[in-house]
């Protein structure tokens, strides 16, 4: 008993010894740099670099949708110095006040972003926000089960696959899937499309195996679903484990999307986090993030270093005769709210 | 006993009966102090929130409104309560008909072996809820151990699609919540004379008779109290419905959540607190009368 | 009468089969040299190395014990005078207080983490690690007290009393009478308490802000990326800790 009681005691001290080692590192104004960040854009090998170049420890914490991120930051999770939000919700943040505005000497690296990237509606002269990732959504699917090859949202509604079908978990993506398929635009505002909208989602709920953001990439590589309404990326992702998968923007089209740095106004490592995103920015560093998360980069460049097979992958870089047919989300206002509860009400169904 | 005891002790305590009180005011004071600042005070924001407003984009606006009670009773959101309340009760009817008969083995154990299978049904319920959640994806999932199992023994020619349904949600609930109703049925269980039990079996041949007549209404304040005990943390699940069901098969905790971090309606999100609070407590209300009722059944037969 | 006692002694198996197959299941896979498959491909201790090599895992973990410690630490110094308090009182008053005390064992959790976030709102409070230990706090402090609490009652009083009698003051009569008799007790708790904190995942859900990631949240964000035999490693180790705390604690209490 004795024996066992000292062990506890140890047991103790050593928790309170690691604990007190992590803490020092992880504490806001220690020189570490908080990363809110979307769970695809994780890659911690890449960040090592910045940390040695600048001595600081880079911390991340993950969110899965825009409105996870906006929810956090009202709820008072004030501790983060850079972030990720799509184009509508860099709108949303700069209106509630919540960016700090860019130095543009600090972060040179702007001047070589993509041409459709610069002067972009909802901050053109990226006084808050630089586009970081950017890329399309369409429908990742496992060309082996699905016959004739789909090109339009309506497949998403074939009896045939019920159960089978994965919705990305993401209230604007998947309305505006939906009023695609209507052939309204994915920025209404007026309540009664929205509300048909839903309707025609909540016809939709079971045949959907599940909503979710995060792991249909492996849902499509392991078959327990054969149709993921997804992001490039993740797809790209699922093509590698399972070569029959293929990704399809239907021909009503879809979202283009470019997910931006921004810094907090909150913030109290400002420079630091300025520097992290031109660090983020530089051509190799994006290169290399491309390459390893499949996600077109900004970066101009980075497009020419990437290796040829993502580059030529369309699920990654959309052609460029694709992007006519695409739509920027944006801000919808007082709309926002009538989006939020029928998306609860469908999910509730 | 402690009637005696306390009133020795306050004579021992030199004849003065205050400082014993102050002494217990002392003792009393900073864990009621806790309770109040974070956990009373809270629940009275939640109430007070309810009766807000909404900002466009979230957020708090102080002006009063029904509305969001009126939203609670309105037909979608009455039904996710409706929902919850279907799942909590297959979950408990479920529970109960797995644990009556295995409350029914350890009594007629030896006490020793009695203590032994007690602690092997407590010690899983302690580990990690989510990390044994996680274990029933990993078998429910459709490449997952059952359907590699039934497939390879050729019970099945495809797979079963169990994961992200209600059913899974359900066996995730009866899987945490099953040892919350052996112990109490073991406890009533153990009160049993075994007397009532011969005595019905000498006048009635038949078992289900036995168990129906007989055992059945003598345990039945163990019974409701096992009920009630997997019915009330079931109606307010949360990881077992997030997980498994695919963020489409939401319960009341879910619900909840969402309204919070997701769609930002805080004041909505708070009056759904509030209704789900006022039915837990009226389930846990419920079960200290039949508490009592059982105890007092035990001082005289 | 044989038939009944198989039938019997069957559902009990089944029973505990299933309470602890799902454990046994991630324990096994964890050691499967194949990622995705259910299949068993060969023995591997690969994925207790990505773990071992995983630095946010190392944060997490350092984060989940820090509070778990100190949130023991505060419920200790509030429950054990919060339980000797309540066995002072006369009975109706016991009920109420300690139904006051005990109501965090009842409430929903995710009311107690949605309350304590508005809370920490209105208060303007910035979410973080402090806020986490708070929150903690309020669910071990009702721990404390039940398994304190019950020793206390079985312990004679009269000890207390002799020792009173003979004119020590009310701390020497705790330290040198009543701690070394609920010795065990504490100890169980503070077992509990801080295998409790470890497992907490709803509270800490929603009370955390950045950098106050715990092992529990980890594993969270790990299952909703997908399923992996990493998690499956870091599920087994979590399981075996808890088991061996919680079962030195439930043998404590039978002291």
């Amino acid at each position: 008993m004795k024996l066992y009681k000292m062990s506890v005691l140890s047991l103790v001290l050593v928790s309170v010894a690691l604990g007190n080692g992590c803490q020092r590192g992880s504490e806001p104004g220690n020189r570490t740099l908080h990363y809110f960040t979307w769970s695809d854009y994780v890659s911690p090998e890449l960040l090592t670099e910045f940390e040695r170049q600048h001595g600081v420890r880079v911390v991340i914490d993950t969110f899965s949708s825009n409105e996870e991120l906006l929810a956090k930051l009202q709820s008072g999770a004030t501790g983060y110095d850079v972030t990720v939000p799509s184009d509508f919700m860099v709108s949303i943040m700069i209106t509630q006040g919540l960016l700090a505005e860019l130095d543009a000497k600090a972060i040179p690296n702007v001047a070589l972003l993509e041409e459709h990237l610069q002067r972009l509606a909802f901050d053109p002269e990226h006084r808050y926000a630089v586009p970081y990732l950017w890329g399309t959504v369409g429908i990742g699917y496992d060309s082996a089960a699905v016959t004739p090859p789909p090109d339009s949202w309506a497949v998403l509604w074939d009896p045939r696959y019920t159960g089978k079908i994965s919705m990305l978990n993401d209230q604007r993506e998947v309305f505006g899937a939906v009023l695609r398929s209507m052939g309204k635009s994915m920025n209404v505002t007026d309540p009664e499309t929205i509300e048909a909208a839903k309707q025609k989602l909540i016809a939709q709920k079971p045949l959907v195996k599940t909503y979710a953001s995060e792991h249909y990439d492996q849902l499509l590589a392991s078959g327990d679903v054969i149709l993921a309404h997804g992001w490039g990326g993740p797809v790209a992702r699922a093509m590698r484990e399972r070569p029959s998968i293929k990704y399809v923007v239907p021909k009503e089209g879809g979202t283009i999307w470019a997910d931006c740095l921004v810094v907090l106004k909150s913030s109290q490592k400002k420079e630091l986090a300025m520097q992290f995103i031109n660090f983020l920015l530089d051509t190799r560093v994006a290169a290399q993030t491309s390459e390893r998360l499949l996600f077109a980069a900004s970066n101009r460049e980075a497009q020419r270093m990437v290796s040829r097979q993502v580059r030529e992958n369309p699920a990654v870089y959309p052609p460029a005769d694709l992007v006519p047919r695409l739509e920027w989300m944006t801000d919808v206002g007082k709309a926002m709210r009538v989006y939020d509860r029928a998306w609860t009400e469908l999910k509730i169904h | 006993m402690n009637q005696l005891s306390r009133s020795a002790e306050s004579l021992g305590d030199m004849g003065n009966p205050v400082s014993s009180h102050r002494m217990t005011y002392w003792l009393l004071t900073p864990g009621v102090l806790w309770s109040v600042v974070f956990l009373f005070i809270p629940l009275m924001v939640v109430g007070v929130i309810s009766f807000a407003t909404r900002g466009t984009y979230g957020g708090v606006i102080w002006q009063f409104s029904l509305e969001n009670y009126r939203d609670v009773w309105h037909v979608v959101y009455a039904r996710i309560f409706g929902q919850s309340l279907v799942l909590a009760s297959l979950t408990t009817i479920i529970c109960l008909v797995l644990g009556f008969p295995l409350a029914y083995y350890i009594v007629r154990l030896s006490p020793r072996w009695q203590a032994v299978w007690l602690m092997l049904i407590m010690i899983p319920f302690w580990t990690n809820f989510l990390v044994r959640t996680y274990a029933w994806i990993f078998i429910l999932r459709t490449e997952g151990l059952l359907n590699t199992l039934l497939l390879g023994l050729g019970v099945i020619t495809t797979p079963l699609d169990l994961l992200y349904t209600d059913k899974a949600v359900l066996i995730g609930l009866v899987y945490g919540y099953l040892p919350f109703m052996v112990l109490p049925l073991y406890a009533t269980l153990e009160r049993l004379d075994p007397a009532f039990v011969e005595a019905a079996r000498d006048l009635y041949a038949n078992q289900w008779s036995v168990f129906r007549r007989v055992i059945v209404p003598l345990t039945k304040p163990g019974i409701i109290a096992g009920c009630l005990l997997v019915f009330i943390p079931s109606l307010g699940a949360f990881l077992t419905p997030d997980l498994l069901g695919g963020a489409r098969n939401m319960m009341v905790g879910n619900l909840i959540q969402h309204e919070y971090l997701v769609a930002r309606d805080w004041p909505l999100g708070s009056a759904i607190s509030l209704i789900l609070l006022i039915i837990v407590m009226a389930a846990v209300v419920a079960y200290f009368f039949v508490e009592s009722i059982r105890s007092r059944q035990e001082l005289d037969p | 009468m044989k038939h009944r006692e198989a039938w019997l002694r069957s559902v009990a198996i089944f029973n505990l089969a299933f309470l602890y197959l799902p454990i046994l299941v991630l324990l096994v896979f964890s050691f499967n040299a194949s990622r995705l498959a259910a299949t068993w491909q060969g023995f591997s201790w690969h994925w207790y190395g990505q773990l071992i090599e995983n630095g946010a895992l190392h944060a997490a973990t350092g984060n989940s014990l820090l509070v778990a410690v100190v949130s023991t630490a505060l419920a200790m110094v509030l429950g054990i005078p919060a339980a000797m308090g309540l066995e002072r009182l006369a009975r109706r008053s016991q009920h109420i207080l300690g139904g006051m005390l005990l109501l965090p064992l009842v409430i929903p959790e995710v009311m107690m983490g949605v309350s304590l976030l508005l809370l920490f709102v209105m208060a303007d409070m910035p979410l973080g690690l402090t806020t986490v230990i708070l929150g903690h706090t309020v669910f071990n402090l009702p721990v404390v007290i039940v398994i304190v609490r019950a020793k206390l009652r079985k312990l004679d009083s009269c000890l207390e009393e002799a020792a009173a009698d003979l004119g020590a003051s009310p701390w020497r009569i705790f330290r040198l009478v009543t701690f070394p008799l609920l010795r065990p007790a504490i100890l169980g708790a503070v077992l509990m308490a801080f295998t409790v904190s470890l497992d907490d995942f709803i509270v800490t859900f929603f009370v955390a802000g950045p950098g106050a990631t715990t092992l529990p949240l980890k594993v969270y964000s790990m299952i909703k990326s997908g399923v992996s035999p990493e998690i499956n490693a870091l599920s087994a180790l979590m399981v075996l800790l808890s088991m061996n705390l919680v079962g030195f604690s439930l043998l404590l209490q039978r002291r």
